[in-house]
């Protein structure tokens, strides 16, 4: 049943796809040679894009080929304005682990704290409520500032996105851990350290857990925007750089891959949430 | 001098403007390998005192000495079985006894937590399902591992809060057995909750019976007057059996209300009552039958 379920959402997807592609086919279809340019700007960009000869978005066809060309060779290097789409990405892939990276390490220990002394929770609770809604895109001139590297402040704002989700669900994960469980420590004399880390953790994990998908899903959301900001590398970067190339089968390219990449990103962090996923 | 020795406790909660006092005056003692049962109605204060005994609540007044130490804190000289079996649902049945055994022997290996742990997971019949997790355990089970991380322990004594409340009768009466066996193997100390007149007629040797609360107190000490052992499938045959349990449930239903506010203090020695021996209480009444004191 479920599997007959699976193959025919499969179908429709697949139908979904094809209608997709065929209307975006008809829309670019190649119109029979009227001027659709004013004469002086014919004069400028020549015949084949004053006429109309083909339209000016790319057909799927056309899409295809570069994707093909991305695919066949992703890792070239020819210069500062011509890297392959997998260098950029690897950029902004390392970019965002080395920014939630160093978020986790503050988070789930910070989160802990906050978790097991209400003392804590309510002295920082005013600055987590006020550094929480600020965009992490508002940082960066201050980080550019501070840290006069573009590189390590592209860094910073990862830092700064991830680290929200993250200390919030950590804190109110360790903060419901069941009374039961803690009691049962209690009674059995375990030290707070042995207790941290083979009762509150496991018990606080999938919430834990939740909290580093959210921050890993809004680090890559975070990220294209922030290597538009500081340019140089990534997959941002690459974006805006084909936009000034007037390339939009790249962009395209691009913004496919970006999708791709935080299908994976969230794919990963959802099967380690499931490991330490425990049945009551 | 006795091995438990409970004096004066009180449990009082500050209300507005007045303190509202769940239990005082509660006294009484208990001797090596005595198996104890406490009952009364929802409210007053029954679990409260288990969790003094067992350190994990302070009492507002009165102390508790257990082996000549005063109760200060949480010990491993007090096993505890939790009413919701607390068992750790990440770890397995063997996983969730040997956190217990490696808390109280942190300098044995493996080996050893896991032939201990063995041993008793044998003794509640669970061989075959160490590796299974809770949730893959009936309820029964479930209630079984945590008594076997209680035993495993070896404590000095042996606290239950409810341990079977949430079980069925039959599988309830295959635990009780096997609680009857491993305590009388082991001359285990135990104090448990109950709110089955039946089960504390089977396993106590004598059972305190508190008034309703608020300004609960222990209004009768009841030595079971049946003598052990007791088996769950005849001991209704024994005329004495009735005798104890309509007393019980004549407490129960009629007299545990009667106790009002400043009878604890007066009470600071509760009357021993042997029923069907030396009974103080009115001729029970008949008809008392099953009552289902969990409403």
């Amino acid at each position: 049943m479920a599997g007959s379920m699976r193959l025919k959402a499969g179908i429709l997807s697949v139908f979904l796809l094809a209608l997709f592609v065929s209307v975006w086919h008809l829309g670019t279809l190649t119109k029979a040679g009227t001027q659709v340019v004013d004469a002086e700007y014919a004069k400028l960009v020549g015949q084949q894009a004053s006429t109309g000869q083909k339209s000016a978005f790319p057909s799927p066809s056309d899409f295809g080929a570069k994707l093909l060309e991305h695919v066949r060779n992703p890792f070239y290097d020819k210069g500062p304005n011509d890297k392959g789409i997998g260098v950029q990405l690897a950029y902004s892939i390392g970019r965002v682990l080395l920014g939630f990276s160093l978020a986790a390490l503050l988070a789930v220990p910070l989160g802990f704290l906050i978790g097991m002394s209400p003392l804590v929770y309510r002295a920082l609770d005013p600055f987590i409520q006020i550094l929480k809604p600020i965009s992490p895109l508002a940082w960066m001139p201050l980080a550019l500032f501070t840290l006069k590297d573009s590189d390590v402040s592209a860094i910073f704002v990862i830092f700064v996105c991830s680290v929200w989700p993250m200390l919030i669900n950590t804190a109110f994960g360790v903060a419901s851990v069941r009374r039961d469980w803690l009691n049962v420590a209690k009674t059995l004399e375990v030290k707070p350290l042995r207790k941290a880390l083979t009762v509150i953790l496991p018990a606080a994990a999938p919430t834990i857990l939740t909290g580093m998908r959210i921050s890993i899903g809004i680090a890559w959301l975070v990220i294209v925007a922030a290597e538009m900001l500081v340019g140089g590398t990534g997959i941002g970067y690459f974006v805006w750089n084909e936009w000034n190339n007037l390339s939009i089968v790249n962009i395209l390219s691009g913004i496919l891959a970006i999708g791709m990449v935080g299908m994976l990103l969230d794919f990963l962090v959802g099967r380690l949430q499931r490991a330490v996923t425990y049945v009551e | 001098m006795s091995f438990l020795q409970v004096q004066q406790l009180a449990k009082r909660y500050p209300g507005a403007g007045t303190e509202s006092t769940v239990f005082e005056g509660v006294s009484f003692a208990m001797e090596k390998g005595e198996f104890v049962c406490i009952i009364g109605h929802s409210g007053c204060g029954k679990t409260t005192i288990l969790n003094v005994l067992a350190g994990l609540d302070a009492a507002s007044g009165g102390t508790v000495i257990m082996d000549n130490r005063e109760v200060a804190g949480p010990s491993l000289d007090r096993g505890v079985v939790f009413q919701g079996h607390a068992l750790m649902p990440w770890l397995s049945v063997l996983s969730n006894i040997a956190f217990a055994v490696k808390s109280r022997w942190p300098g044995w290996n493996r080996i050893q937590v896991q032939l201990h742990c063995q041993k008793f997971i044998d003794l509640v019949g669970l061989t075959g399902s160490e590796h299974k997790k809770p949730a893959q355990l009936s309820g029964g089970m479930k209630q079984r591992v945590g008594i076997a991380r209680a035993f495993a322990i070896q404590p000095k004594m042996l606290l239950l809060d409810e341990p079977f409340g949430a079980l069925d009768a039959l599988t309830r009466g295959t635990i009780q057995d096997e609680l009857v066996r491993i305590c009388a193997a082991t001359n285990q100390t135990v104090f448990m909750i109950t709110h089955d007149v039946d089960e504390a007629i089977l396993l106590s040797d004598r059972i305190l019976l508190m008034s309703n609360g608020p300004n609960a107190c222990i209004a009768e000490v009841v030595e079971n007057t049946l003598p052990k052992p007791r088996d769950r499938h005849n001991i209704h045959h024994d005329p004495q059996y009735y005798r104890v349990r309509n007393h019980l449930v004549d407490f129960l239903v009629n007299r545990s209300k009667l106790y009002q506010t400043g009878e604890a203090a007066r009470l600071a020695q509760p009357p021993v009552v042997r029923p069907g021996i030396e009974d103080l209480s009115p001729p029970p009444t008949p008809s008392a039958k099953i009552v289902n004191l969990r409403q």
